[in-house]
């Protein structure tokens, strides 16, 4: 049950690293595809409507992370306290960069509102990318399971990390590029014109680091740590996971090449999920492994809820994911399609 | 007293405070706008539409600022209050997840639908649309306040060998006792704020003498909004979860009231400050033998004081607790005088000439956001000196990790943020009520449109 859980909560977040990846991408290109007030505008209008619904996995993940496994909502919640209220604040600047831009019709109020939505897209990534490097890599718990890392210390993978160190950090770029691809891939697909065509060689060019620095995460994660091999010598049929991530970026490749958006998106969806879904694999039964001493880490055995309640929350979560599911198709259906200028010819 | 004790403290506070300033409000509007949604539907009448789109954008910029500050309020158990999120996990936990899963994926799609697609999805849709934000709103409240009633009043637990909560019965956690009267205590207080703004912009309208015939509609509208929600308020759902407090929480009772000494008889105080020191309160007004009537329902019923409970389970904030509860109260009654008198002018055709009235009525909105905030401090600092009545002291709950310096640094900077926010946020909406609603007439930021300009295709 447990195990289960688990898979629930990376599963959810994942959804939200892919869902909400987007609109992060989207302001990370904003300021270079979209040149004219017309174009940053229709670029905004493309995750408009969605981007407060895509946030929403992420409150849902963290309640599954409470709900499920209080011992390391309570740990990694106030271990990572820095980190987490940077990241805190950057969502409400982004929150705001996204919504209050259209407010006033003012080119020095649009510019500040530009700023902030796309450095606080840029900046979020990198923290998002530096936490699962956090979680691959191990924080110094205590025996009570309880830590407290500071930004940075010496920028080394030792016992006495920092939030940020070089593996961290390179991680953190992994995700920059990566969400700045899938980005670009989603406003091509929602565009038309000058934006669409820069989007798209915003996706191609990007794609060449993107692929190498996912190369260079795969070998210092081995280095960083090992056992992340463990279960997959273990299970022979999670080697599906490795291969879905190759097909995906072999597949964006020739997507972008032949210009079908559609395809280049979904497989940036795939690429997404099978890193995510990969570093799961790699890390379970871990949810935070110890690098003081092994036996204080966060286990799925150690740290879940009551039995009971994660029967009875399997019932209640199996209907509302259903029902949530239900809205969001509801919702891409009614919004599906470029995005155009609105309103021309009524007031 | 340990600092990063009283610096976690303070973070949550303002943090649950400021944040509330918003839902309040949203939770207010949204059976509102419904009602304007209902009536163009029904009378045909663009101006409803116009009053709803109005009232959407209002709704909007609030369900913005609920949604940034509320972001921060699903991390803040586990960042300050580490060690009472790993012993009540377990429990309410249970409830913040539901209103994830429940509540906001609802609320978003369903407002995105709704700001966005009045032109797309018809008349009867965009009905539909606003009906699920208000239900998705009222939902997301409903799982916060069962949250917080497991914390005033436990129930449905189990203490597990690890020595933390374990859930041990979900029907019990969502029809917990204390949510019978805090829930619906709490949602006639949206609504009580909802109204009163909703009656202040129309009167402001009237009296500047500028979109009067939607001003008139607010009134109409809003007033006996206002008067329902502050009658019950106060009548039952006031005076039920007094009820509750006495049966449960009766030292909070004694602090909320300053009642030292136990009595018989005992008196409601009016006015009057309480003096720790002496044990007694500072130019008292009061109304003899009422408060035993009102909490035992007999005029010589003995209301116990103080002083007939250990020292250490008093709230370790007596003032602040009777300050705020005597201010909740003492605004809910004149609540209930303000807009009886309205409704009676408006009853009577009277109120849009009245200029005094409208005076009081645009005057009125802060309060209802006073009222609604000093009713939190009352049940939160009631609580005290315990995070989970009776199971988990404060002091036992904070983050062993996170240094008051730590904590103090991301206070502040908390502050800085929402000062800027709150900048902005007053700012758009005084230009929203400035624009008024007499020529909305489509989706949301249409208003503001881009204009035309070439498109400068260059790549």
């Amino acid at each position: 049950m447990e195990t289960f859980w688990f898979t629930l909560v990376a599963l959810m977040l994942a959804a939200y690293v892919i869902l909400d990846g987007f609109d992060l991408g989207t302001g990370i290109i904003h300021p270079w595809v979209a040149r004219t007030n017309v174009e940053r505008n229709l670029v905004l209008r493309s995750i408009g409507p969605v981007w407060d619904g895509n946030e929403v996995w992420l409150i849902a993940a963290a309640g599954a992370i409470y709900f499920a496994f209080p011992m390391l909502y309570a740990s990694a919640f106030s271990g990572f306290y820095l980190p987490l209220m940077i990241v805190l604040w950057l969502l409400m600047l982004r929150g705001i960069g996204i919504e209050l831009r259209s407010h006033l019709n003012d080119p020095l109020w649009q510019q500040f509102f530009d700023f902030v939505f796309s450095g606080s897209s840029l900046l979020l990534t990198i923290f998002f990318g530096a936490a699962i490097g956090n979680v691959v890599r191990g924080v110094p718990l205590n025996s009570d399971g309880y830590f407290f890392e500071a930004l940075w210390t010496n920028f080394r993978v030792g016992p006495d990390p920092g939030i940020l160190d070089w593996y961290t950090l390179l991680i953190g770029v992994l995700a920059l590029l990566a969400l700045t691809v899938h980005g670009a891939n989603w406003v091509s697909l929602k565009t038309e014109g000058g934006i669409q065509a820069r989007s798209r060689r915003v996706a191609s060019i990007g794609w060449i680091p993107l692929v190498l620095i996912t190369l260079a995460s795969l070998v210092t994660t081995i280095y960083v740590r090992p056992q992340i091999l463990d279960n997959y010598r273990a299970h022979i049929w999670t080697w599906i996971v490795p291969v879905v991530v190759v097909l995906s970026l072999s597949a964006m490749a020739i997507f972008h090449a032949k210009g079908k958006d559609l395809q280049a998106f979904l497989a940036s969806t795939g690429y997404i999920a099978g890193m995510l879904v990969g570093a799961a694999i790699g890390v379970y039964p871990y949810l935070l492994s110890a690098t003081t001493n092994p036996a204080y880490s966060l286990t799925v055995d150690n740290s879940h809820t009551g039995d009971y309640s994660m029967r009875v929350g399997l019932i209640w979560w199996v209907i509302g994911i259903i029902l949530a599911l239900g809205y969001f198709i509801f919702l891409y259906r009614f919004f599906w399609g470029k995005v155009e200028v609105a309103a021309s010819g009524e007031h | 007293m340990d600092s990063a004790l009283v610096i976690h403290r303070l973070h949550f506070a303002f943090n649950i405070t400021y944040h509330y300033l918003f839902p309040q409000l949203t939770m207010g509007l949204a059976p509102l706008i419904v009602i304007f949604k209902s009536l163009a539907l029904w009378k045909k009448d663009d101006r409803y539409n116009q009053a709803a789109r109005f009232w959407a954008r209002i709704f909007a910029i609030n369900f913005l600022m609920g949604v940034i500050t509320g972001i921060p309020m699903e991390f803040l158990f586990g960042t300050n209050w580490a060690r009472f999120s790993r012993f009540s996990g377990g429990v309410i936990a249970t409830g913040l997840a539901m209103e994830g899963v429940f509540a906001f994926f609802l609320e978003s799609s369903f407002l995105g639908l709704f700001l966005y697609g009045e032109k797309r999805i018809g008349p009867k849709w965009h009905w539909f649309a606003a009906f699920m934000v208000f239900i998705g709103s009222w939902l997301s409240g409903f799982f916060i306040i069962a949250a917080d009633a497991w914390m005033q009043h436990p129930v449905g637990y189990a203490i597990a060998a690890d020595g933390s909560a374990h859930l041990e019965s979900f029907w019990a956690l969502l029809f917990n006792p204390w949510l019978n009267w805090q829930y619906p205590h709490n949602m006639s207080g949206a609504l009580v704020t909802g109204s009163f703004v909703m009656a202040a912009v129309g009167a402001f309208y009237l009296l500047s003498g500028k979109q009067k015939e939607h001003g008139a509609l607010f009134l109409k509208v809003g007033i006996p909004a206002a008067l329902l929600a502050s009658v019950v308020q106060l009548f039952p759902t006031g005076d039920g979860q007094g009820r509750l407090v006495t049966e449960y929480q009766p030292i909070t009772l004694a602090a909320m009231e300053g009642l030292f000494n136990s009595e018989s008889g005992a008196p409601i105080v009016l006015i009057g400050q309480p003096n720790t020191a002496e044990q007694k309160l500072d130019n008292p007004i009061y109304v003899p033998g009422a408060l035993s009537f009102l909490t035992y329902r007999r005029w010589e019923a003995k209301v116990k004081g103080l002083n007939d409970f250990p020292r250490d389970q008093w709230p370790d904030n007596i003032p602040l607790l009777y300050f705020s509860y005597h201010i909740m109260v003492g605004l809910g009654t004149i609540f209930i005088a303000i807009t009886v008198l309205a409704g009676l002018l408006l009853w009577r055709k009277k109120l849009f000439s009245a200029r005094w009235m409208l005076w009081v009525l645009m005057l009125s909105f802060p309060f209802p956001y006073i009222a609604n905030t000093a009713g939190w401090v009352t049940a939160e600092v009631g609580r005290q000196p315990w995070l989970v009545y009776g199971l988990m002291r404060v002091e036992a709950g904070f983050s062993p990790t996170v240094s008051a310096g730590n904590a103090l640094f991301t206070l502040i900077g908390f502050m800085g943020l929402y000062l800027v926010l709150g900048i902005l946020f007053l700012f758009l909406i005084s230009r929203e009520i400035e624009h008024g609603p007499a020529f909305l007439s489509g989706d949301l930021h249409q208003a503001n449109e881009v204009k035309p300009i070439p498109d400068g295709t260059a790549a």
